[in-house]
């Protein structure tokens, strides 16, 4: 008895020890989507001015796996990124953008600076959409599946281990 | 005395709803006061650590916006509340609220306050218990005691 009694304080210590220290690998600031594994919300954005397109709505998500990507022109990390996203475009993944509390000609100037390989861009000037996605920082990327269901967000900007190690995988394991 | 009280009082005072501007109320004061409620309530997602109400931040400001809006939809409270959480889960409310996943953050200090008061009571009582069985010493042993003691200080 007396021994489960010295044993038990270190029992504890090494438990709570253990949460802590697998709490350090994480980002306590970053918030899960409430959208996980929920469909897509609805939502109808204009077009970019002076791009031709109609813009981005629900109807536009769905059939093939997509990804969105919350990009704006003042946004450092979102430049940071964008090549990323290029690449994952030209690698033939559809790419959607909604382009987050901007002015039409920053945007427009932003894509032709950095490739535009969007297939259509939602222009979310007051920020509205994005809440119903529950966006709350720019850039953010969003993993949509055939069905219209979000699967995964990514918060911050993209980075090439992110790309190999989850983006891509997970895009895969949609195909169906 | 009382300056210094004063002083500390001024200091603490955090000024209610600070970051709200004047152009953000609503007209009718009754929804306006409804308003104020929610943004207590509802976490800066931002700053993380603020209310809406209190946040300078610009996603804190199309939150005060979005309330507002709900409120003059004809929204309930706990139908804005609702609203956010549907869309940013349930970290945007300041006060957890009290459901399976969260009895461990609310019980949790209360429990382990019991156990520490049991292991206490469970300690005191042994330590009693032990002092009331020690025995009195035995004549032989009281005799020799009083040998050892009557000796000189400083021998072994």
């Amino acid at each position: 008895m007396r021994r489960v009694v010295f044993i038990l304080p270190v029992v504890v210590f090494i438990t709570i020890a253990g949460f802590l220290a697998q709490g350090l690998t994480r980002d306590p600031s970053e918030l899960p989507s409430a959208l996980l594994d929920r469909p897509a919300p609805e939502f109808d954005l204009p077009p970019l001015e002076g791009r031709d397109d109609h813009g981005l709505a629900r109807s536009d998500l769905g059939g093939e796996p997509m990804l969105v990507n919350v990009f704006a022109s003042w946004c450092v990390p979102c430049r940071v990124e964008h090549p990323l996203i290029n690449r994952l475009a030209e690698e033939g993944v559809t790419v959607q953008g909604i382009n987050h509390k901007d002015k039409p000609e920053a945007a427009r100037a932003w894509l032709a600076e950095l490739g535009d390989n969007f297939t259509h861009v939602g222009a979310d000037r007051d920020g509205r959409a994005s809440i119903e996605w529950g966006v709350y920082g720019v850039p953010e990327t969003y993993i949509v599946d055939p069905a219209g269901t979000i699967v995964y967000r990514h918060v911050g900007p993209l980075r090439p281990e992110d790309v190999e190690e989850t983006i891509l995988p997970i895009l895969e394991s949609i195909e169906q | 005395m009382i300056r210094a009280l004063a002083l500390v009082a001024a200091l603490l005072a955090t000024p209610a709803a600070a970051a709200l501007l004047p152009g953000e109320r609503l007209d009718d004061p009754k929804l306006e006061a409804m308003a104020r409620t929610i943004g207590k309530e509802l976490r800066c997602v931002v700053c993380q650590n603020q209310s809406i109400d209190d946040s300078n931040a610009e996603l804190a400001r199309d939150f005060r916006r979005i309330v507002r809006e709900r409120l003059l939809a004809g929204d309930s409270e706990a139908e804005v509340l609702r609203f956010m959480t549907d869309r940013y889960g349930e970290f945007v409310l300041l006060k957890p609220p009290l459901n399976s996943s969260t009895i461990v953050l609310w019980a949790g200090p209360f429990a382990i306050l019991a156990l520490g008061g049991l292991a206490l009571a469970f300690t005191l009582k042994r330590r009693r218990h032990a002092a009331a069985a020690t025995p009195d010493l035995t004549a032989e042993e009281r005799r020799r005691l009083d040998e050892l003691i009557g000796e000189e200080p400083g021998h072994a």
